[in-house]
């Protein structure tokens, strides 16, 4: 690891002026993500801008309606919150599918959304890996690709995104509060992450001194009735192949509405907009969710190693819209 | 870059001065000689090195000891009153819930922390109904204490010592 200066950040204002302007600083949220990068070599900031103890570490009804979640809030905290569990219980779920009891009780809601692949090849410096290193080439394409992606990769890169609560998030329709150096402003959590296209280096669309603040939940009925489910190789404290966050909305055995949102398959959380197309108005029958999640996939393409993914991803949306219907 | 910090350990306040890269696990065995934590993996993903900061069970080998400064922390030796144990370590006694012994100190804290979340009424991932009152069964301890691996693989001893202190 390089030598690198702290500083603890008194608001959030300061926080983003002392990142703002020095390409070697970044945030520091609970580090547990990028303090691993940093022992790995993967990450090498010059300064670390520590927002971890910054006056966001509350879960609030919101005026309107909705709910907001402090960026410092740690996992375990915001899982166990009673407003989650009782109105958003696909979150709760989804966060505590994640890591294990004494890392979530340091990770932090902005630190879990910026958390940054676990690509075998990303994580090993001695590999060539275009996220890293632009330019060098992709290790994973013709390498190991059980964890990779089946849908919305590119040539340049077919990593997967970690977070399993980013998964619920994009099916809520969360925002993300940020501040950045030109003040502040708000980004669906659906529009935070990329797709690698030809520029895999960037995970998300904010920018070095962009600054989460909070993350707001809508007011949605529907999410009282929402779940999350993990298939994963062992049964706990280990990422997703594939999960699926989903709400559904039916009456008199009539979809009225659904919302989903696969974990494990892609670059980004994959908000599942056919499927949910397809589901408007249908039955809610075995049927209709086998062909929402066939039209939903219809455009995956496989690598060596994950072509396996396909029917795990479609028999598990299959199964968990039979629970919720 | 060297940083002035005090940490409370098991209740005696040290001050010290840390380079900005040292970890809280490596400030506690190498800087004040606190050596129940344990280096399993130094990654996150063994719990070998779980103490209790404030009294939260959290891993210590990816906590930056700067960004500590002022913590609380038990440590697994911390937890005996003198030569009395803790009865969760007399459990682990009683149990035969370690073989080597080297994830011990881990489990023992963090199964001290697990107790606490439980009576605070936190779920855990296979807890069927979130807002009932958490019972504490075998499946529920295997699941909160996943974060814990044990390479001797006592985990059925483990088990079987954590429920003599479920309430
Ligand atoms: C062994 C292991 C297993 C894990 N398993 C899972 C799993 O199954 N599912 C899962 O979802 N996660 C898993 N995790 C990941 C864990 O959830 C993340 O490491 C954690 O959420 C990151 O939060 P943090 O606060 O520690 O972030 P940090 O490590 O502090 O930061 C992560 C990134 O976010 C940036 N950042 C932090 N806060 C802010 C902010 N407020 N604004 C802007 N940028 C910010 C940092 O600069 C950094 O780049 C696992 C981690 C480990 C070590
Ligand atoms: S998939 Fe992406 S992160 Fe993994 S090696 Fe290829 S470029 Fe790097
Ligand atoms: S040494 Fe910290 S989790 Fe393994
Ligand atoms: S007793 Fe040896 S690792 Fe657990």
């Amino acid at each position: 690891m390089i030598p690198f200066d702290y500083r603890r950040a008194t608001d959030a204002e300061a926080a983003v002026d002392l990142v703002h302007g020095h390409p070697g600083a970044t945030f520091l949220g609970g580090g547990t993500n990028l303090v691993d990068r940093m022992k790995l070599g993967v990450s090498e900031p010059e300064m670390l801008v520590d927002v971890s103890r910054l006056p966001y570490d509350t879960v609030e009804p919101l005026p309107g309606g909705g709910v907001r979640i402090g960026s410092a809030v740690p996992n375990s905290d915001l899982a166990a919150h009673p407003l989650i569990r009782e109105q958003y219980p696909v979150l709760s779920q989804a966060l505590l599918a994640g890591a294990s009891g004494q890392l979530r009780n340091l990770a932090t809601t902005g630190g879990n959304l910026l958390q940054r692949t676990r690509c075998v090849y990303f994580q090993d410096v001695t590999t060539p890996c275009n996220k890293r290193e632009p330019g060098s080439g992709c290790s994973a394409r013709g390498g190991y690709t059980r964890q990779h992606a089946i849908l919305g990769a590119s040539q340049a890169c077919v990593a997967t995104h970690p977070s399993d609560m980013a998964v619920a998030l994009a099916m809520l329709d969360a925002t993300v509060q940020v501040q950045g150096p030109d003040g502040s402003r708000k980004i669906p959590v659906a529009e935070l992450h990329r797709l690698p296209g030809d520029e895999p280096e960037r995970d998300t669309v904010l920018g070095q001194a962009d600054l989460i603040t909070a993350v707001d939940l809508p007011e949605l009925a529907m999410a009282t009735r929402s779940t999350y489910r993990k298939v994963r190789d062992r049964a706990s404290y280990a990422f997703a192949l594939v999960s699926v966050a989903a709400a559904l909305d039916v009456a008199d055995g009539t979809v009225r509405q659904a919302r989903i949102a696969f974990g494990g398959l892609a670059h980004k959380p994959w908000r599942a907009a056919r499927a949910e197309e397809t589901l408007r108005g249908a039955p809610a029958t075995e049927e209709a969710f086998r062909a929402a999640a066939e039209a939903e996939l219809a455009e995956a393409t496989p690598l060596a190693d994950n072509a396996f993914k396909v029917p795990m991803s479609r028999n598990t949306l299959v199964s968990v819209l039979r629970d919720l219907a | 870059m060297e940083a002035e910090i005090a940490l409370t350990v098991d209740g005696t306040r040290r001050s010290l001065s840390v380079d900005t890269r040292t970890t809280v696990l490596d400030a506690l065995r190498e800087h004040l000689g606190a050596t129940s934590p344990k280096k399993g993996c130094d990654h996150g993903q063994c719990g070998a090195c779980t103490v209790l900061v404030d009294g939260r069970r959290v891993t210590t080998c990816l906590s930056l000891a700067v960004a500590h400064d002022g913590a609380e922390i038990t440590t697994a030796e911390g937890m005996a009153d003198g030569r009395e144990l803790h009865p969760m370590q007399r459990s682990f006694l009683d149990h035969d819930g370690f073989q080597c012994g080297y994830c011990t100190p881990g489990q023992v804290c963090s199964a001290v922390g697990m107790l606490a979340e439980a009576e605070a009424g936190w779920p855990s991932a296979v807890t069927d109904d979130l807002t009932a009152p958490v019972e504490l069964d075998e499946a529920e301890i295997r699941e909160r204490m996943s974060g814990n691996l044990c390479r001797c693989g006592a985990y059925s001893n483990i088990v079987a010592a954590i429920r003599e202190n479920v309430r």
